[in-house]
Order: structure tokens, then C-alpha cells, then sequence
């Protein structure tokens, strides 16, 4: 898999935090807590409706999603951290979505998955129910195109996201860089 | 009922849109007495894509891939109603190799959907490990859906006309696998279940739907039948080549969960004997009958009835001469049955909801449309 | 029944009423003030029992509605279709036939819903796939929408 070499962090690279001291604990501690959250996202079962096949085949014996991590499925939002929007949304939805990505508890993560997610997919012209695209209710990580995908799609996107979680950083507070022209 | 005539011991509880054990997102509004449920009522709604409206600005022939997505278990036997029902306009026939590959394609999707329906089933009703068994062979057929169609789920395979290509070389091979499979392992599946003393306390008994109330609220497909009422579109109004095969309409007249468990499991196999007989009679010839570009149909109204793995799924197409339909309209066998739901929940307990939801095997989109 | 014997019928126990055939059904066309006792005839009689209604739906031809009942008798295997016609599109109003068949409270929710077609004796008429804030009947051809990209 090919990893942005870009974002990831230069191996002397080390972190200031706020009184500007350098801190070594901070990062070792950051790379460790991505690692355990990446390895280990419970998703929410939130299937409308073709995709969830999918969602339920990739869960199943054969391409198994357990493998990396995902085995415990919840139905509660109030455990979960990943939401799997598999689905249609349609305006009446809609607020359903939003009420149960705020009950997700930080850090929470959200994979599109399907066409119809993305930009409205197949419902995109001349449907007056469907919200086109999840994005205009939810931040969304990562948007699986397909109609529907394949398991393997899926699984695919959940791997993207894991490597953008361990590209991520928790426990460092950014301070706003000092321009040279400030005085 | 309205929620302003409850009384001061009863209490109103939400089976909201996202719930582990309705198939899909329907909203059930329960009054409650203690554990006992006195009135239900369900809200629709949530996956309402106006696909009505959207047929009529598409083509004859670009309006079949909305309806895969309707019902989308038994997705190839949702297109073949449509073909049919343009091709009753045109009054053309598809040849004789198209309506056997038809009828091949869907057993093998009835088939698949009662595979999935039996896994959720134990899923329901706390049983984990029938959802891994029941994946096995409904992979086995989607990957040979793959090969011939495409795609796994939402195959736009067959059109008006005949379908799209012709079979996969391997095609015959890998069914004859899958129904040796099959046929041991269904008795395997059958027993891993059914002699459970859960289960039966889950399901003998309970959830009890009368003939008359089958009739009255229009049900069709399994619940029908496992009521005694004798419904089955493959026999009363048979369509591309199932008057000349073999098959029993399974009935049963008990019309409990249990009766519609055993009536799928023995559909099933009514299913494994037609694919039987057909594997290996499937006649030369070509597999298409090109129509023009641009389809139009007469003007008049056409209907066309098939049996999709939960019911009696009607096509009504109203046409004005025009390139695209006037009105379309799908009578979909899922927005009848769940008018089943609200008698047989009448004095049962919350748990029992559970069970009888899987065993009427609802896909709410099919109801939404 | 076979269609000849169910046309002669039709004749005799409703004069007056046109009839056409089309490529699938018979079609009775029938007045509105009159569809409720047509409709309880065409159940209750032992000649006919029509007692499975399986198809309830709606029409918009743009100067007038036409309602379609399509039913089955599960006894003697015949089919027919009802149409009627309403000719005021913004109070159209039609009886309900839930006292008949229970399966037409949710085609009827669905039609009014959709259409905007009032059933008198329903039940409880409410918006079923809509919210209840919805402006306006989708289905019908006049339906203006502002968030609608067609193609």
C-alpha cells in the first residue's frame, strides 16, 4: 500500500507543546494511541438500504472485516466510533443521521460508502427526496465509490482510513507559526 | 390510534428508524401495556426516492435500473417484470433461450434471498452462527451472478428483449456445484435451527396470521401461503416458460412464524428442483431480440404480475405514445404485507415483535419506493 | 368466470356503465357517487366475490384524475379493473374502501399522500412517505419543485 510520504512525520521529527518546550514523551505516546485506535474501530450498524448487503457480506466468513479490528458491531451510537453511512439518505433522514453522529462520543470517524452517499448516485436527477451527498449533513473521511461496491471496496476504505489515522496527531496542541515580519 | 386518546397506565415506546432489528428504517410507534403491546403503527418514509416520479422522465429501457434498487434481494426478478410488461407492449416474445436463462437467473436469486432471510433470521432471534453458514453458499451464487452479469447485487441483466449477454462458458459447471452443495447442506441448516427449544417457544404459536385477514389486508408470497391462501403468480398467471415446468405450490395452513420458516426452507427446495430440471436442457439459439433505439410503447395501460421471493410484485406501465412512460407504477408485495404486522402484534410481547418482523421478511425500500 | 361470461354479467347486475378491455383486464368505469355500492356488490355477491384487492392507485392526466382499483376473486380466479374518473383537481374526494378491503387504508394514505385525493370514512388519512411539513402533491404532473435537478 502506498503511504504519502509527505504526511508522515520525519523520524527526528519532535513536538513543541504550548510553554514551546520540545517534548519527545508526547509523540511516542501519539504514534502508540493511533496504533491501538486505528487497529480497533467499532462501527455502527447504519444500513438504508443496498449497500448494507455489502456492508453485511463484508462482515460475514468470507471477507471478513474482523480481521482488522472492526469485529464488535455496535447498535448503540453511544459506543461506537465509526459510522458506516451505507445507504440513501433522503430528506427525512436527514436529521435522524445528525442526531446520531452527535451522539457518537470524540474521536468519530465517517466512511461514505456507495454512490448514493457521495453525490446522490443513481437518485441524483429528477428525485425530489434525496439529499445528494452525505457531506452536506455530516464530515465525511472517506467516500467509497460504487453501486454497490464490493466487499473488498469496502474494506479498502476502511484500510484508507486506518492509515489516515495513524497520520493523525492527538495529543499535539499546533501553535500558530511566528511570521517573520511580526514583531 | 393518536397519541392523544393514551390512557394513564399505558405508555407509548419507538422502534426508531435505526434499529438493529427492523430490516431497514421503519419508524413503529408501540402502545404499550406493561409488556404487552395493544396497537402498533409504523411511519414510512425514510427511503422515499421518488422512484415513481423519476420513471417517467427516463426511457422504457433506462427506468429498469431504478427498480433493482427497490427490492433489491430479488433484483433480477424486479427487471424481468418490467421486460415483460414492455414486451407485452410490443408485443414481441422473448426466445426460447432468454426465458430459460431467465428462469435460471431467478430461482438462483430466490434462492439467495432466502439464504440471507434464514441468516438474519438467527441473527433476530439471538442465534449468531446461521448468519456465517448462510453467507457460504449466497457467495457461491453471487460470484456466479459476477461472472455472467457483472455485478453482484444490482445486475441490470435482463432487458426487454431477452438479456443483455449470454452465458458464461462456466456457468453450467458452477451451478451443478453449488445445488450438489446445496441439497446436503440445506438439511444441515434446517436441523441447526429447528430443534432448538428457543426457537420453537419463539415461533410455534406465535404471531398467528388467519386466512381471511391474509386476504382482507392483501399479503402475498410466503405469509400468504403459510396461511392457506393459495397465491403463488408462477401458477395462476404463468409467464415465460414456468407452465412447462415442474413444481409444487408449498402451503401450509397454521399460519404461525414456524409455518412461514418451514414454508421458505421448502421453497427452497422447490427452487433447487426447478434449477434441476433446467441445468441441463438449456435451448441453442440467440438470447436477445434487438429492439429499436428508441423504445415506444402504444398507447394503453399493461400490467404484468411475476412472484419475486416475498410476493407478488405488479408492474403497471400507462403509456401516451410518447419515448417515456406516463405513469409507472409498482405494486410492490412488501407495502402489503407489513399491513400484517398490526393484527398479529395485538397482545404480544415486545420479544415477539422481534420474531415476527424476521419471519415476515420485510425490505423497507421495497415499501418507500 | 372467463371474461365473456364475466362481461354478460357485468352487464346485467350494472347497466349502464360502459366497459373496455384492454391487453390484461376488463375495465368497468364507474361513477364516483356510485363506486362505494358497486364496489360492496361486486365483494358481497356469491357470482362474483371479489375479495382480494390488490391494486389501488392513482392517474394524473393533467385535466382530471383517474382512480384504478384493480381486484381478484381467490375463489373463482377472474380479474377485473375499476376506473373512475374525478374531474376536480382540487377537491377531489372519493369514499374509502377500508370497510371493505383493510388493505386499502395504505393505498389510500399512498394517494393522498402523493396525489392529494381525500377518502371520506378513511380511518386516519395522514402524509405516510412525506413529512408533514411537505408543501405540495409530488406525483402530480404540476409538481414544482425548487431543489430538483432534472435532466
Amino acid at each position: 500500500m502506498d503511504v504519502n510520504k509527505n504526511t508522515e512525520p520525519f523520524p527526528g521529527e519532535i513536538y513543541e507543546d504550548e510553554t514551546g518546550n520540545t517534548n519527545f514523551l508526547v509523540s511516542s505516546i501519539d504514534k502508540l494511541s493511533n496504533w491501538a485506535r486505528s487497529n480497533s474501530l467499532w462501527p455502527l450498524t447504519f444500513g438504508t438500504s443496498c449497500c448494507a448487503i455489502e456492508m453485511m457480506s463484508a462482515a460475514s466468513a468470507k471477507y471478513d472485516w474482523s480481521r482488522f479490528g472492526f469485529e464488535v458491531a455496535r447498535a448503540t451510537p453511544r459506543q461506537a466510533d465509526l459510522i458506516i453511512v451505507a445507504g440513501t439518505i433522503t430528506k427525512k433522514m436527514a436529521p435522524v443521521l445528525k442526531r446520531l453522529y452527535n451522539q457518537m462520543p470524540e474521536p468519530k470517524y465517517v466512511i461514505a460508502m456507495g454512490a448514493c452517499t457521495i453525490t446522490g448516485g443513481p437518485f441524483f436527477y429528477n428525485s425530489y427526496t434525496v439529499v445528494k451527498g452525505v457531506d452536506n449533513i455530516i464530515p465525511v473521511d472517506v467516500y467509497i465509490p460504487g453501486c454497490p461496491p464490493r466487499p473488498e471496496a469496502l474494506l479498502e476504505g476502511m484500510m484508507k482510513l486506518q492509515e489516515k489515522i495513524r497520520h493523525s496527531r492527538a495529543y499535539v496542541i499546533d501553535k500558530p507559526k511566528k511570521e517573520e515580519n511580526d514583531d | 390510534m393518536e397519541t392523544n386518546d393514551i390512557k394513564h397506565d399505558e405508555f407509548v415506546i419507538n422502534v426508531g428508524p435505526q434499529h438493529p432489528s427492523t430490516h431497514g428504517v421503519l419508524r413503529l410507534e408501540l402502545w404499550l401495556d406493561g409488556e404487552e403491546i395493544i396497537d402498533s403503527k409504523p411511519h414510512l418514509g425514510y427511503i422515499h426516492r421518488g422512484i415513481e416520479k423519476m420513471s417517467e422522465a427516463l426511457g422504457y429501457k433506462q427506468f429498469i435500473y431504478l427498480t433493482s434498487r427497490m427490492d433489491y434481494l430479488s433484483a433480477h426478478i424486479n427487471n424481468q417484470a418490467c421486460s415483460l410488461a414492455i414486451e407485452k407492449g410490443l408485443q414481441i416474445e422473448a426466445p426460447a433461450r432468454a426465458q430459460v436463462i431467465r428462469v435460471l437467473m431467478a430461482e438462483l436469486t430466490r434462492l439467495a434471498s432466502h439464504q440471507l432471510w434464514w441468516g438474519a433470521l438467527g441473527l433476530d432471534l439471538g442465534a449468531v452462527s446461521p448468519f456465517f453458514y448462510a453467507f457460504r453458499e449466497r457467495e457461491m451464487i453471487l460470484e456466479i451472478f459476477e461472472e455472467t452479469c457483472g455485478s453482484r447485487l444490482t445486475m441490470n441483466y435482463i432487458t426487454p428483449g431477452g438479456v443483455v449477454n449470454d452465458l458464461h462458458p462456466d456457468f453450467v459447471r458452477k451451478v451443478k456445484v453449488l445445488i450438489e452443495q446445496l441439497k446436503g447442506n440445506l438439511h444441515e441448516y434446517y436441523q441447526l435451527l429447528t430443534g432448538n427449544v428457543i426457537f420453537q417457544a419463539r415461533t410455534r404459536g406465535v404471531g398467528i396470521l388467519s386466512a381471511e385477514d391474509a386476504v382482507s389486508l392483501g399479503c402475498t408470497g410466503p405469509v400468504a401461503r403459510a396461511s392457506g391462501v393459495k397465491c403463488d403468480v408462477r401458477k395462476l398467471h404463468p409467464y415465460d416458460g414456468y407452465d412447462k415446468v415442474e413444481f409444487k405450490e408449498v402451503l401450509n395452513d397454521k399460519g404461525d412464524n414456524f409455518a412461514r420458516y418451514w414454508l421458505r426452507i421448502e421453497e427452497m427446495k422447490q427452487s433447487i428442483y426447478i434449477i434441476e430440471q433446467l441445468i441441463d436442457n438449456i435451448p441453442e439459439g440467440s438470447y436477445r431480440e434487438k429492439l429499436k433505439g428508441i423504445v415506444k410503447l402504444p398507447a394503453g395501460e399493461y400490467y404484468q404480475r411475476v412472484e419475486t421471493a416475498r410476493g407478488e410484485l405488479g408492474v403497471y406501465l400507462v403509456s401516451d405514445g410518447k419515448k417515456e412512460p406516463y405513469r409507472v407504477r409498482f405494486r410492490t408485495p412488501n407495502f402489503s404485507n407489513l399491513n400484517a404486522l398490526r393484527p398479529m402484534m395485538k397482545g404480544a410481547k415486545i420479544g415477539d415483535m422481534v420474531s415476527m418482523m424476521a419471519t415476515l421478511d420485510l425490505i423497507i425500500p421495497d415499501i418507500d419506493r | 368466470m372467463t371474461k365473456e361470461e364475466l362481461k354478460s354479467y357485468l352487464e346485467k347486475t350494472f347497466p349502464g356503465m360502459t366497459q373496455e378491455e384492454n391487453i390484461d383486464f376488463l375495465v368497468l368505469w364507474v361513477e364516483k357517487d356510485e363506486i362505494f355500492e358497486v364496489a360492496r356488490k361486486l365483494k358481497e355477491d356469491e357470482a362474483t366475490r371479489f375479495d382480494f384487492l390488490f391494486d389501488e392507485t392513482a392517474i394524473d392526466w393533467q385535466t382530471h384524475f383517474e382512480m384504478v382499483y384493480h381486484m381478484t376473486s381467490t375463489t373463482y380466479r377472474h380479474d377485473l379493473e375499476i376506473k373512475v374518473k374525478l374531474e376536480d383537481r382540487d377537491h377531489a374526494e372519493l369514499p374509502s374502501m377500508e370497510p371493505l378491503w383493510k388493505a386499502a387504508e395504505m393505498y389510500e394514505n399512498e394517494i393522498y399522500d402523493l396525489f392529494g385525493i381525500r377518502f371520506s370514512g378513511h380511518p386516519h388519512l395522514r402524509r405516510i412517505f412525506m413529512s408533514n411539513e411537505w408543501k405540495g402533491y409530488p406525483l402530480r404532473k404540476d409538481y414544482q419543485d425548487d431543489d430538483v435537478i432534472s435532466l
